[in-house]
């Protein structure tokens, strides 16, 4: 079903997982295509069959039909949309020759917020809707009646434009979900879920651990799974990824939204630490003693689970929300019309095969996303399970335990190369005469030790 | 210093061999670049070391020289090759290369291409990110600068997935023959807007374009410029701060006022001060502190990512 080659396509298929961008961020949507599948915006649901073998980068536009029922089209582009904060479409033509410092002399000296602006009332405007209205024929004929349009600067004219169209001619984006576009939809949706891990760390986390091709990576991700599902997109179906933990596996959820192939899938495998941690020799005396029931019984708790949300979210189908607007939705961030036994492909048991490889030849890196454990005990031990020279870097919010953490790998000359580094990242609105930081931005993407590993003298 | 093929993959048993590249660690702000031949020496202020006595050891070694003195031998990483290769034009540091390779959504298997290649720093990590299947073409209209480069990618192993050619991209366009197969380009001109419509001509649809500027009216221009074939367009500015990590002794003083009733702690010394009251110094705590380094880089350049339309 999957083509190994998954990561590479442009065009959506049948069972391919998106990332719905509703309005220009406003809502952010994880979904899985299917005939059946159905998205909410607004009060209409409407189908998501027309998204099926479309380009991603597709934007489609809500529309109703002769009948009433909503549906989603193609939207035809009139002018290029610019992702900044005041003024979505770009005004670059417009604008470049007379700026708005030379020509503009209309302001908003005249306008009085008394809510008589408008003359088209609600029932017009369902009217309107009721006689098969398109959404571009509401938002001009609201135009046309409003009697302060024509005194607004362009700016907020546009900004008027924009907000009908929102409302009355919603957008949907479709975008592929990979590391960049999902860590940045959960960080700015569901941060927490997440551990607040922003794109810039999470870039910088995969560089210092020198994540490549052919590589096994050790991983210790409490962060829903992002940092697995990145990591295995840039093994590329190489290597090995293997998430291990203390105690219960964690969730992989995040996983499951990245479109990787069945090849990618099969390198992504988890472990106990303990597992990983245990002498060859002991591990085989009592072999694979939670290869079994546990194992099984584990396996039917994750199919039980996934299939439980299969019927509360039936209505929803496949998809998860990470709108504001829609608390309760934001935890179910699996998929739920995933088929459970294929979504659990993605992050089998390490066979002790492969356990014993890796205690033979050593981890060729190390990432730890893990804001509950103990950084320094969590490094110690799992430090010498990494071949020697190898690089290693630790996510943390807080910096006293990698304060700590590097001071102690220091005194025990586990490390060299030590550095807490904290990455700071601004998106600037450029537009001409206009040019400036944009007013919101994240003010902390957390912290990350970085290193390399020596030989133990 | 990839492990393009599976052989070269590091592990407990791969030992430093004759040829190979090994970043020589003296400090973390000294660091050199040295390919081990044996019968040749390392010197500098720690002594002589032979290279003969590497051979044979484990990357991560500690190695020792006449007088003593000793250094690491780590093996080359992208991250490492950046901090000592040799500058022969301003280069991209860790943390514009690492959000470039994740905003580019580069993954192993893509084409991409880049001008100018400069001192190959980002090109290095870009090879990284789509090895083994992909490739990147790299450009520069500087004969000599792009033979270097190419000495370098073959030094450092990473030659079958670069290929550098010397071509004016501002003035030609990037080669025909890349026409619609480009998955991302990256460009670092003086001049990018002039290259930007052949960048749009090269990708394929919802390709990722982005340019490197230090200067605020290059990325204004290059915006401009983009608004025809490009959506999604952002700009960023991405630092790092650093943070010095240190073990402080610190004296916990309190005045004693009635004798004989100290706190729970016990304590270490009792002084009299001129006064006639007694100060109780209690065992000096000792905590690990860290704060932000004095200086930083203030500036690289911003970087402005877009998507073809």
């Amino acid at each position: 079903m999957c083509s190994s080659e998954n990561n590479k396509k442009r065009v959506t298929w049948e069972g391919c997982s998106v990332l719905l961008d509703i309005n220009d961020g406003d809502r952010l949507v994880f979904a899985r295509l299917s005939p059946a599948a159905k998205l909410k915006i607004g009060n209409k649901n409407c189908s998501l069959q027309p998204l099926i073998g479309c380009p991603f980068g597709t934007v489609f536009q809500l529309d109703t039909s002769s009948d009433g029922a909503p549906f989603l089209s193609p939207f035809q582009p009139k002018g290029n949309i610019n992702n900044t904060e005041d003024i979505k479409d770009g005004r670059f033509q417009a604008e470049s020759k007379d700026g708005p410092l030379t020509g503009e002399l209309r302001d908003n000296r005249s306008l009085i917020d008394n809510n008589t602006a408008q003359s088209l009332t609600g029932e017009d405007i369902e009217d309107m809707r009721r006689q098969g209205a398109k959404g571009d024929e509401i938002i001009e004929a609201l135009i046309a009646n409003s009697a302060t349009f024509d005194k607004k600067t362009s700016f907020s004219q546009e900004k008027y434009r924009l907000k009908k169209q929102k409302k009355y001619a919603p957008k949907v984006l479709i975008r592929r979900p990979v590391a960049r576009s999902i860590c940045e939809a959960y960080f700015m949706k569901h941060p927490l879920k997440i551990g607040f891990l922003r794109v810039d760390t999470l870039s910088l986390l995969l560089s210092m651990a020198n994540v490549s091709s052919n590589s096994d990576i050790l991983v210790v991700d409490m962060v829903g799974g992002l940092l697995t599902g990145a990591v295995a997109e840039r093994l590329g179906g190489t290597g090995f990824v293997c998430n291990s933990y203390l105690g219960k596996a964690p969730s992989m959820d995040i996983v499951r939204i990245f479109n990787l192939s069945d090849e990618i899938c099969k390198r992504i495998v988890r472990s106990s630490i303990s597992d990983l941690l245990s002498q060859k020799e002991s591990s085989q005396q009592n072999p694979k003693h939670d290869d079994g029931s546990v194992e099984s019984q584990l396996n039917n708790q994750m199919c039980a689970s996934v299939s439980m949300e299969e019927i509360s979210h039936s209505s929803e189908n496949g998809i998860s929300d990470l709108g504001a607007d829609n608390a309760e939705n934001i935890e179910s961030s699996t998929f739920p019309a995933l088929r459970a036994c294929k979504a659990i492909k993605a992050g089998e048991k390490a066979s002790q095969e492969i356990i014993d490889s890796w205690k033979e030849n050593g981890f060729s890196s190390l990432i730890i996303a893990a804001p509950d454990l103990d950084t320094w005990t969590l490094i110690k031990d799992l430090l010498p399970l990494l071949s020697n020279s190898a690089p290693f870097a630790i996510y943390h919010q807080y910096l006293q335990p990698l304060a700590t953490c590097m001071h102690n790998l220091q005194l025990e000359k586990m490390a060299i190369g030590l550095q807490i580094t904290e990455p700071w990242l601004r998106e600037y609105q450029v537009l001409p005469s206009r040019t400036h930081p944009c007013m919101q931005m994240s003010a902390f993407g957390g912290y990350i030790l970085s290193g390399t590993k020596i030989c133990s003298s | 210093m990839l492990a393009i093929d599976s052989t070269r993959k590091m592990s407990f048993n791969r030992t430093i061999s004759n040829g190979d590249l090994a970043i020589v660690y003296a400090r973390h702000d000294n660091m050199k670049p040295v390919t081990v031949s044996e019968g040749s020496v390392l010197q500098n202020r720690f002594g002589v070391f032979k290279h003969s006595d590497w051979i044979g050891k484990s990357f991560g070694s500690k190695v020792f020289s006449n007088k003593g003195g000793f250094v690491y031998l780590l093996a080359p990483t992208p991250e490492l090759w950046t901090l000592v290769l040799s500058h022969r034009t301003q280069i991209l540091y860790i943390a514009d290369i690492s959000f470039v390779v994740m905003y580019l959504e580069i993954v192993p298997g893509f084409v991409v291409l880049e001008s100018g290649t400069g001192s190959g720093s980002l090109t290095t990590s870009l090879a990284r990110a789509v090895a083994p299947t992909g490739h990147v073409y790299t450009f520069d209209f500087h004969e000599q600068r792009s033979g270097s480069a190419r000495d370098d990618f073959e030094k450092i192993g990473i030659s079958s997935l670069v290929t550098a050619g010397v071509r004016d991209i501002q003035g030609e366009g990037f080669p025909e023959e890349f026409a619609g197969l480009a998955d991302a380009v990256f460009l670092d001109l003086p001049q990018p807007w002039l290259a930007i419509p052949s960048a749009a001509k090269m990708l394929r649809h919802d390709g990722t374009l982005c340019s490197f500027s230090p200067c605020i009216e290059q990325v204004q221009r290059s915006c401009e410029t983009m608004q025809s074939n490009f959506t999604d367009i952002r700009t960023f500015e991405v630092l790092l701060r650093t943070y010095e990590v240190r073990e402080g002794k610190m004296e916990s003083l309190e005045i004693d006022g009635d004798d004989g009733s100290n706190g729970s702690l016990p304590p270490c010394k009792r002084r009299q001060r001129s006064d006639g009251a007694s100060v109780v110094s209690y065992p000096s705590s000792s905590s690990v502190m860290a704060r932000p380094c004095g200086e930083a880089r203030g500036h690289t350049g911003y970087l402005t990512f877009a998507r073809l339309n």
